[in-house]
């Protein structure tokens, strides 16, 4: 088992701080979407998983010393803008359709 | 001094993060949203990525978040409604939460032992010269490939945000 990563608050932050913050916004995300019962909300959980996937591109990138992995998520920035306006079009067809946001009630490919 | 930066913009995004999770107004998530992505940002900066930290800035914070609180002001639907769970899911979601994330550190920590930290500074690539280059000559196509997708996500968002209610 190789030791655990040391709290120094005057040195350099270890580069696993930055990879584990990034698991932890990914559960939160996953937590957001599974919990919460507002279509909204749960989109904006999706997009904290995007970020939290961007940190990891980023910190990787950093560790390699070149810069492909801002490349990446850039490209996973202007996915996730696309996404954002189809999916809040979605969101609002549903909305004038059904008159509710609540996503349990949104079941018809259930039957 | 990066260290006690580091933590503060990390404490900021994760409790950000708890707040969206846990508020059941949406608007209250977005500006916690909000709250994460600029933290993120921010760390971005410490990780030399100087252009990427104010794309986040602008697209995320700026221009995905306005379009979010625009529709939660146009809906206006108000606070979430008490749903009731089984018994198991309340008390399972959790532990099982604090599970996933305790072995998802465990295996960054045994991959990665924590051999060198980060310095400010020592990134010297993620200056919108260097991303731009790189962007334009090896990454032309994907690039151009991303303009037409932009271009059927606004032909769609309009089609599907004209129809009429049928």
């Amino acid at each position: 088992m190789p030791p655990l990563p040391q709290l120094s608050l005057s040195g350099v932050v270890p580069f696993n701080w930055y990879l584990i913050l990034s698991v932890i916004l990914f559960a939160l995300g996953v937590a957001g979407f599974l919990f919460r019962r507002n279509i909204i909300t749960v989109f904006m959980s999706i997009e904290l998983m995007l970020n939290a996937v961007n940190l990891t591109f980023i910190s990787f990138s950093y560790k390699m010393n070149q810069n492909d992995g801002h490349i990446f998520s850039f490209f996973v920035m202007v996915v996730a803008a696309a996404e954002a306006a189809v999916g809040l079009a979605i969101i609002l067809t549903v909305f004038k359709n059904r008159q509710t946001l609540e996503i349990d009630e949104v079941s018809s490919l259930k039957n | 001094m990066d260290a006690i930066l580091f933590l503060l913009f990390a404490g900021v995004a994760v409790l950000c993060g708890i707040n969206l999770v846990l508020q059941t107004h949406p608007i209250s998530s977005a500006l916690s949203l909000v709250g994460v992505m600029g933290a993120l940002a921010l760390i971005y900066l410490q990780l030399g990525g100087e252009f990427i930290a104010m794309a986040q800035l602008i697209v995320y914070a700026g221009a995905v978040m306005v379009l979010f609180v625009f529709v939660i002001m146009l809906l206006n639907e108000g606070k979430e409604r008490k749903v009731h769970r089984k018994l198991w899911v309340r008390w399972a979601g959790a532990p099982l939460l604090f599970a996933f994330v305790a072995m998802m550190s465990a295996i960054v920590v045994r991959i990665l032992p924590p051999s060198e930290g980060v310095t400010f500074g020592k990134m010297t690539q993620g200056t919108a010269q260097a991303v731009g280059t790189k962007l334009f000559t090896i990454y032309l196509l994907p690039f151009e490939v991303t303009s037409v997708l932009i271009l059927i996500a606004i032909i769609g968002a309009i089609v599907l945000a004209s129809k009429e209610v049928d």
